[in-house]
């Protein structure tokens, strides 16, 4: 990251309460363009709560969530207007679903689904379209013949690089991404995992993972927050948490996975 | 030469002829009356009155009678009367609490104040058909005529339920409609918004129809939004309507209607501004009509879930989903219009589906060459 | 003649003048969707009673009232809504276009060109153009606020990726005045052109959905399209049976069980004018035929 330069996200104090149970409570951290950060916790530990809070889709409680705008400088996310909200939300930023099914338009072709985004910014020539949705099929490794399928023609793997695509096609600055491997057998895994690291790499995308499963934050991720219990309890560097974790929990949490 | 179909005129004229005869039946048979329905048929009236949002017995009987024991049609009827009706003047808040009172159960205490009162109720009958009335006559024949042997209806002021737990703090406020600003909302007259405001949702849900609302207000029960909801209180009788005239300034008594008030109490866990404590989920319907009143005051909690911040997940909860389907006269309508000729937007549909499938005929060759 | 015990054209002044408030509205705004306090109509939801609450409260004893469904006078939701006004306003009422000072219609534009002075009422089933996408107002509400129109092109593309062609020939969505996408309600797309700079006022009533809005004298009208496949209307190898006429919008008449059928006119005056005026068609010119 570069010295000085401002971060692209910044949360403060972020707190969301369920009815009187917290989902998460006064988790605070910052973001730079280009950086991958990993969230791992255990299932209930608040992670996606979290997620949803940082990425405009739930309002917390408690708490500030700013974004470094392109033309306004940093601005909190819950206080813009909503237009500009939402075309943030359709634009700079990406959010890819554990389930690929909540985040596709499943009764439309997968040249649709990565045409939707361009279309809702005002891309207006059919042929044109379809050249963007090659392309994007292209990059996610898939079959550009498929480009007029339906998605639930394709496996669960394909259909998480069409989810991609169609979250990618807009150059967003930021994905925000909820266990995205999670569902897929192991080998659908490591090759989307491959995909995924490339994208990132190549496009300087930030991006802020939630998983559960620490081989996919080691493999993704530059920085880690552990979150158990709604709080983070550790964060650093993904290599010196993993490697030398100092929080008990993060301790138990990184001997309970077998290493290869 | 072909002629199309006309006389659409004549046709209606004629329709609307036997329309009268098939509702007429048999002339050999006493014509039923108006007196006779509202008098016999007393929960059907109460029904068509509550959906039609229109409290007259008299009018009720005769939509039914039109309307050949449709209560749907009926309701329409009386919508399609009511609303030409001038609006004279908003009454004041019917106060429930001194209602006189023919029936009131609490399943919530064993002894409440004022007592339990079961009242007329079919919750305890055998539903065994009672052959006897299949005769001309009562049962038994004109001599025993049954009479109603009970002590007079009650008109000491009773205290509800919900106000004996809410004095321990257990019981959320109740909204206090003063507060409110300007008279409630009348979606009879303003369209529905949303989100909409408590009142245009009890008023839609008090004339919303009672198939719906069961359905609804059953599905929270089965786990679809669960409200954990206990009748706290169910009681029947007449109130006192009462209007304030500018000129008078103060309060004078118009009638009497009769209304089934529910208040369903219901389990809170607190949220991060409120303590733990029981909710109230509220009914209230035109004449004897439990099981609409109870069917509202669940489906009135559930859609309560945004404003309580609960995680809102199945259709009672859905506000528009609710709120936009309970009206029989705007589904029935909508639902019965595809009967109306469609020729145009289906003459558009068959061209397409030819070109569609003059292309798809046309590809496997192009495919072969 | 009018029915007594009720106001000229059903609705008491109040309300009419509660709904000419929101066509202002709906006229000084055009395409927006202004909500109203819609009325319990004599007549069923679904069956018009929008486009007669909008008619009752702009006709004038000095009105003349034509009705159609599906372009036509005779069919029986028209007779029953034309009978409606006989009978609540006792205004005159024609079957032919050009002597109409309003024409109710449902399905369809007239094929005789509208002129100034005229008010053409839609009854509207649906009023939203957005509902296919979202089915819930307070969103397609603010879509509409934000100009948010994007995803409406995607079913477009659907079609043209999966036909070669868009493929919805009714209920077309349009773009009003370059801003509120509107639905022209279920007229064929043959006749959207017809909407675009109407010299006639156009009104939309839906009355269960309980929102009117309007397209002004003169406004621009565009179908959705894209840049490289722009919207086509229907054409027809048969001209009508009756009258000849190769520019009208054609109803498909099956007149026997071994697959016989005639295509005539779907605007039933329009037709009448044009044999009246001595023009022939299959079916006319060769009674011989029948109705093969």
């Amino acid at each position: 990251m570069p010295p000085g330069a401002p971060p692209l996200l910044s949360a403060r104090g972020v707190t969301k309460f369920y009815d009187a149970i917290p989902g998460c409570r006064d988790v605070s951290f910052d973001i730079w363009p280009g950086e991958v950060l990993g969230i791992v916790g255990e299932s209930g530990s608040g992670k996606t709560t979290m997620l949803n809070c940082i990425s405009a889709r739930l309002e917390p409680t408690s708490g500030t969530v700013e974004y470094a705008t392109r033309h306004d400088g940093p601005a909190d996310i819950y206080r813009m207007s909503e237009p500009v909200r939402r075309l943030l939300m359709r634009t700079d930023w990406g959010f890819v679903h554990q389930n690929p099914q909540e985040g596709l338009r499943m009764g439309v072709s997968a040249g649709a689904n990565i045409g939707e985004r361009l279309m809702a910014v005002g891309a207006r020539h059919y042929g044109n379209i379809r050249e963007a949705a090659a392309d994007w099929l292209d990059k996610v490794e898939m079959d550009t013949g498929r480009m007029d399928d339906l998605p639930f023609t394709f496996s669960g793997g394909m259909q998480q690089r069409l989810q991609i695509a169609r979250n990618l096609v807009t150059a967003p600055r930021i994905v925000f991404m909820d266990e995205p491997t999670g569902g897929l057998d192991v080998s659908v895994q490591a090759r989307l995992l491959d995909l995924l690291r490339g994208l990132v790499a190549d496009l300087g995308l930030a991006a802020v993972i939630v998983t559960h499963d620490l081989a996919v934050a080691r493999l993704l991720s530059h920085r880690l927050l552990v979150m158990r219990r709604g709080k983070v309890v550790e964060s650093g560097l993904t290599d010196q948490v993993l490697d030398d974790p100092e929080h008990p929990y993060s301790q138990l949490l990184v001997s309970s996975v077998l290493h290869p | 030469m072909y002629v199309a179909v006309k006389g659409g005129e004549k046709a209606i004229e004629a329709s609307h002829r036997l329309l009268d005869a098939v509702r007429r039946g048999d002339p050999s048979v006493p014509e039923i009356s108006t007196r006779q329905i509202s008098e016999q048929l007393g929960l059907a009236v109460d029904r068509a009155m509550a959906e039609g949002s229109l409290y007259d017995r008299e009018l009720a009987a005769l939509a039914i009678k039109q309307a050949r024991g449709d209560i749907i049609e009926a309701v329409f009827l009386l919508r399609a009367y009511r609303t030409t009706l001038p609006r004279l003047g908003n009454s004041e808040p019917v106060d429930t609490g001194r209602m006189t009172i023919r029936r009131r159960i609490s399943a919530t205490f064993k002894d409440i104040p004022g007592g339990q009162i079961l009242g007329p109720t079919y919750d305890y009958t055998h539903r065994l058909l009672d052959f006897r009335l299949a005769g001309e006559g009562e049962a038994g024949g004109e001599g025993s005529v049954p009479e109603e042997r009970t002590d007079p209806p009650s008109d000491e002021p009773m205290p509800r339920v919900a106000d004996l737990l809410g004095r321990e703090g257990l019981m959320e406020e109740d909204e206090d409609p003063v507060a409110d600003e300007g008279p409630p909302t009348d979606i009879t007259r303003e369209p529905l918004r949303f989100p909409a405001d408590r009142d245009a949702r009890l008023q839609a849900l008090a004339r919303g129809d009672e198939g719906f609302l069961l359905a609804l207000g059953y599905s929270t029960q089965r786990g679809f939004s669960n409200t954990h909801p206990f009748a706290g209180e169910i009681r029947y009788g007449a109130v006192a309507v009462e209007i304030v005239p500018e000129e008078l300034g103060f309060p004078v008594e118009i009638g009497e209607i009769e209304v089934t008030e529910v208040e369903m109490v219901n389990q809170f866990k607190g949220s991060a501004s409120a303590p733990p404590q029981f909710t109230r989920g509220y009914g209230l319907v035109f004449g004897h009509q439990e099981r609409k009143a109870m069917s509202m005051a669940l489906v009135d909690r559930a859609l309560r879930a945004a404003e309580l911040d609960e995680a809102a997940a199945s259709p009672a909860q859905d506000e528009e989903f609710v709120l936009y389907h309970s009206d029989n006269v705007e589904a029935s309508g909508f639902v019965q219009h595809l009967k109306l000729p469609h020729y145009v937007d289906f003459q558009s549909e068959l061209e397409l589906l030819r070109k569609l499938r003059a292309e798809l005929e046309d590809a496997p060759a192009e495919a072969a060459e | 003649m009018t029915e007594d015990g009720y106001n000229f054209a059903y609705l008491d002044e109040q309300t009419k003048r509660m709904i000419r408030r929101a066509i202002l509205k709906a006229v000084a705004i055009p395409g927006y969707q202004v909500p109203f306090g819609s009325r319990e109509m004599p007549l069923p939801y679904g069956w018009g009673t929008g486009g007669i609450q909008v008619t009752a409260s702009i006709i004038g004893r000095d009105d003349t009232l034509k009705v159609i469904d599906q372009g036509a006078d005779d069919t029986v939701n028209a007779v029953s809504i034309r009978k409606f006004f006989a009978r609540t306003a006792g205004v005159a009422t024609t079957e032919r276009t050009e002597d109409a000072t309003i024409v109710q219609t449902r399905h369809r534009i007239p094929e005789t060109p509208l002129a100034a002075g005229q008010i053409l009422v839609y009854q509207v089933p649906i009023p939203e153009p957005l509902r296919w996408l979202e089915p819930r107002e307070a969103e397609t509400r603010k879509m509409h606020a934000l100009e948010e129109y994007g995803a409406m092109h995607v079913r477009l593309y659907e079609d043209i990726a999966r036909f070669g062609h868009i493929a919805t020939s009714y209920d077309y969505p349009v773009r009003v005045n370059g801003r509120y996408l509107a639905r022209p309600s279920p007229i064929p797309k043959f006749d959207n052109p017809k909407m675009d700079r109407l010299p006639a006022l156009q009104l939309f009533g839906a009355g269960r959905e309980k929102r009117i809005y309007a397209i002004p004298p003169h406004t621009e009208v565009r179908s959705l399209d894209f840049d490289d496949h722009p919207f086509e209307v229907q054409t027809w190898d048969e001209a009508c049976a009756f009258c000849g006429a190769a520019d009208s919008f054609l109803d498909e008449i099956v007149t026997d069980d071994r697959g016989g059928r005639l295509f005539v006119c779907s605007d039933t005056d329009y037709c009448g004018k044009r044999r009246a005026a001595g023009h022939t068609g299959s079916a006319t010119r060769d009674p011989e035929r029948g109705g093969a």
